[in-house]
């Protein structure tokens, strides 16, 4: 398959990147809610218009009410989502947590997916507990109890958390702490009895959750996928989780790196444009060839899940490393090459800066997905 | 795609019947490759037999047209072969200056004449080529040459001197620029071809610091040019005094070709080879790899999707030069690393364990990487200049 967008794809690039631009912009959106201190980090509307332009259920299969799309063109809207700054549920809803729901049962499915697809769900999903990506370790429980499960441990760094209507959660039904096997997916209604919220502001003005899971009682079709089974679907749902974040990282990469070049041609000092400074032009030009090569990554990765070869896990974690090293220069350089006026809060370089970090650490960082990339070939 | 699987599986059977076993090692020094020529020998019977097999079923050019010695694949077979080739580590059959960078430039500029005459003889590797490009004034500011070509008529009187020479001791002909209207910076240039045992041509070999000499000095006294070669066959390539077009559109290509953006053979991590060639990694040396695999691969899809979207038309003309920069700079960096996992093996210079200090002088030949060809700051400067448009050009 070549590496670049088919007819259909650009069109849906056109589509996704006039939308975002207008409904998801940054004023409209990002500040507007940040400034109001908003308890979501985001808003419901845009939400709603998201699925009447068809993108809640992009991953869904058409059997199941969705549009039966694939990684490249969920990594399309990712990457308008990125270039904006647009605050949304989109990736732990229709990326990650649609992922673990194609597993579920039909009941599962029936009952989550017709809201997600209408944009009136939100989704999330549990996996980290502690301040780093690991998600080979789970240690919270989960014990049989009735003809259903009993949930006991706590999550961190949960996006989306307190608002969601339902988030998948990873938990332990055997074996140690560190066990590949023994782990099983949950579908964690919101009014569920003893599950708490600890809800915290981030840096980029997203909203994440330190779950506590209190003696939770789930009925058995809360299960999505296999009793003690889970991995296989959980490292689906950590694959389309790394690459789509790889995919909105590429858009605050190329919304940061395009703001910093019009910069360059718009301020004058010495009495000559910035931009003319040849100590300038080269960085911009080593920034711009880390940028497309971590593009070229995130592309090919999507398409490898797609295809569901046996190279995808890999190219995965190649990509949101390599997008990781790429947009954090592109945010440094951004403020950077802004001077002093990067550093205001009125103009949006720093905006970039900030949710760059947030998906740093979202899905693992470089070193995680570096020494990944080292232990998948062997070293 | 059923016809491309089709083709794929005949091209297995025909690299299983015709490539030796011999040809699918990796090169490891400048014996292992053949350039061609009129005094071209073979180093052994496997590099003969592999050379004309390929030559004869068009594949030292796969995706030249028939009539001009190549296999006239498209470029998804081309790509198929590519693929297959890496597959078994085949050797490419035959290097040339003549198939990276005269080639595409007669294939887009030359008359009907020369393409039939020059890339027959560039695909059967009959004439070897050298590139007669810099001058010692004259190596990032190529422009400015000064080798001067006066014209007599039916013939030039060429005048002037060339460095950096790659192989101009072993060469059969150039591909020179020479200044052809003084009064005219740009279009004062013709993009000349000429045999290297024309009276007044002399080479001097320059000692690197590998050790080894690949290039030269190159001297015209008086070197007479004819102005055609046959009918339909002029000396220059383009118009005289617009041979800086040409100039400009081969280097694409020899930056495309030194970027190394060909895909499939480097895609694999250097970080799984190196522990098995030095057993345990020390952790740091370890996170250096795992870091450096991350680029390496993530620069192979680059390379991918660069040949996928030249093929379409897709790139951005100056992409080349950005794919230039960033896969030499990668290249020198797995060299560093190589020697750093070496230790002090990799510093022996004339061991038989390390073939005469392969990799010592490997490492040392790619620092020439981000030089050879346009540097990395002058790449750099293009892709700022024509990419990002940023001002002062
Ligand atoms: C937190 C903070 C506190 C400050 N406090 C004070 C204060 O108390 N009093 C005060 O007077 N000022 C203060 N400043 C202003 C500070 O001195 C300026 O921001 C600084 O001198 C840079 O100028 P500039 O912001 O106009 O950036 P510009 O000069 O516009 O620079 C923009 C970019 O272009 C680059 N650039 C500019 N010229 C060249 C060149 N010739 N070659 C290569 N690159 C070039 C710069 O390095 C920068 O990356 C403060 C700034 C900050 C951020
Ligand atoms: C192994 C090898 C093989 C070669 N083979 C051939 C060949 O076959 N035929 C041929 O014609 N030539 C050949 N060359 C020559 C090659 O093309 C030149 O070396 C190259 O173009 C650089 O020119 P220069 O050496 O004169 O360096 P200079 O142009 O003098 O550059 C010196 C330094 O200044 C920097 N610099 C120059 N201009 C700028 C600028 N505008 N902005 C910022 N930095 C700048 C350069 O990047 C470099 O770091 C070969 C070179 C090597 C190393």
């Amino acid at each position: 398959m070549p590496l670049y967008h088919t007819e259909d794809q650009a069109m849906l690039a056109e589509t996704a990147a006039q939308f975002m631009g207008e409904e998801g912009a940054i004023g409209k959106q990002l500040r507007h809610w940040r400034d109001r201190g908003c308890k979501d980090g985001f808003g419901h509307d845009l939400w709603k218009q998201m699925a009447e332009m068809g993108f809640t259920g992009l991953l869904v299969p058409e059997a199941d009410g969705g549009l039966g799309m694939g990684h490249v063109e969920a990594g399309i809207v990712l990457e308008e989502i990125g270039r904006n700054l647009t605050p949304s549920p989109f990736l732990t809803s229709s990326v990650m947590a649609a992922s673990a729901l194609a597993h579920a049962s039909a009941e599962g499915k029936g009952r989550w997916l017709p809201g997600l697809i209408a944009g009136d769900s939100v989704f999330a999903v549990a996996i980290d507990e502690g301040a780093k990506h690991r998600p080979e370790r789970i240690a919270t429980r989960a014990e049989k109890s009735g003809n259903g499960f009993r949930l006991t441990g706590k999550k961190d760094f949960v996006v989306h958390g307190a608002s969601a209507d339902m988030i998948v959660v990873a938990a332990r039904t055997a074996g140690a702490d560190d066990d590949e096997d023994g782990v099983t997916l949950f579908a964690v209604p919101k009014d569920a009895a003893g599950l708490g919220h600890n809800s915290v502001r981030l840096v980029d003005s997203s909203m994440a959750s330190h779950v506590t899971l209190d003696g939770v009682e789930l009925d058995g079709d809360a299960v999505i996928g296999e009793v003690d089974g889970g991995r296989t679907v959980l490292n689906k749902v950590l694959d389309a989780g790394r690459v789509g974040a790889a995919a909105e990282g590429i858009g605050v990469a190329r919304g940061s790196m395009d703001m910093t070049v019009d910069y360059l041609k718009q301020r004058k000092q010495f009495g000559k444009l910035i931009g003319e400074f040849q100590a300038l032009q080269h960085r911009a030009a080593h920034l711009y060839s880390e940028v497309e090569i971590a593009r070229a990554a995130t592309i090919k990765a999507q398409q490898l899940l797609d295809a569901g070869s046996e190279q995808a896990s890999l190219m995965a974690s190649v990509a949101k490393a390599k997008v990781g090293k790429a947009a954090g220069l592109a945010v440094k350089e951004g403020v950077q090459m802004h001077g002093g006026i990067g550093m205001t809060d009125e103009y949006d370089i720093g905006l970039y800066m900030k949710r760059d970090r947030a998906l740093a650490e979202f899905m693992g960082d470089v070193y995680y997905h570096a020494d990944r990339v080292a232990r998948l070939s062997g070293y | 795609m059923a016809d491309l699987e089709a083709f794929r599986a005949e091209t297995r059977a025909w690299l299983e019947a015709n490539c030796p076993p011999e040809m699918r090692q990796p090169v490891q020094d400048e014996s292992d490759v053949y350039w061609g020529g009129r005094r071209a020998t073979f180093k052994n019977d496997a590099q003969k037999a592999w050379f004309e097999a390929c030559r004869d079923k068009g594949y030292t050019v796969p995706a030249w047209p028939k009539e001009y010695g190549g296999a006239g694949l498209s470029p998804a077979e081309a790509k198929v072969l590519r693929e297959e080739m890496a597959r078994i580590s085949a050797r490419p059959p035959l290097s040339s200056f003549g198939i990276w960078m005269l080639g595409p430039a007669l294939l887009h500029f030359g008359t009907e004449g020369q393409k039939k005459h020059f890339l027959n003889q560039i695909a059967r590797g009959e004439i070897r080529w050298c590139q007669g490009y810099s001058e010692p004034g004259s190596g990032s500011d190529l422009v400015s040459l000064q080798t001067f070509g006066e014209d007599k008529g039916d013939h030039w009187i060429v005048n002037g001197q060339k460095i950096w020479t790659s192989y101009a001791d072993k060469a059969d002909w150039i591909f020179c620029l020479v200044r052809t209207d003084k009064a005219n910076k740009y279009q004062g240039i013709t993009f000349m071809l000429y045999d290297m045992e024309t009276p007044g041509v002399t080479t001097k070999p320059i000692l690197l610091i590998s050790g080894n000499s690949p290039f030269c000095e190159t001297f015209f006294d008086d070197v007479k040019v004819p102005k055609s070669y046959g009918e339909d066959i002029p000396a220059q390539v383009g118009e005289v005094n617009r041979g800086w077009d040409v100039a400009k559109y081969l280097l694409g290509h020899e930056r495309e070709m030194i970027s190394g953006a060909d895909g499939g053979a480097r895609t694999s991590a250097i970080g799984a080879a190196m522990k098995r060639s030095a057993g345990e990694l020390d952790p740091l040396l370890r996170a250096e790899l795992a870091m450096f695999d991350v680029d390496a691969l993530a620069y192979a899809c680059m390379g991918e999707k660069f040949l996928d979207e030249i093929k379409v038309g897709k790139a951005h003309p100056a992409q080349p030069n950005m794919m230039k920069y960033a896969g030499t700079e990668l290249n020198k960096r797995r060299h560093e690393l190589f020697m750093a996992a070496g230790g002090s093996t990799a510093l022996e210079w004339d061991s038989e364990e390390t073939r005469g200090g392969a990799r010592a002088r490997e490492w040392l030949r790619t620092k020439a990487n981000s030089i050879e060809g346009g540097t990395s700051e002058v790449m750099l400067g293009v892709v700022a200049k024509r990419i990002l448009e940023l001002p002062g050009a």
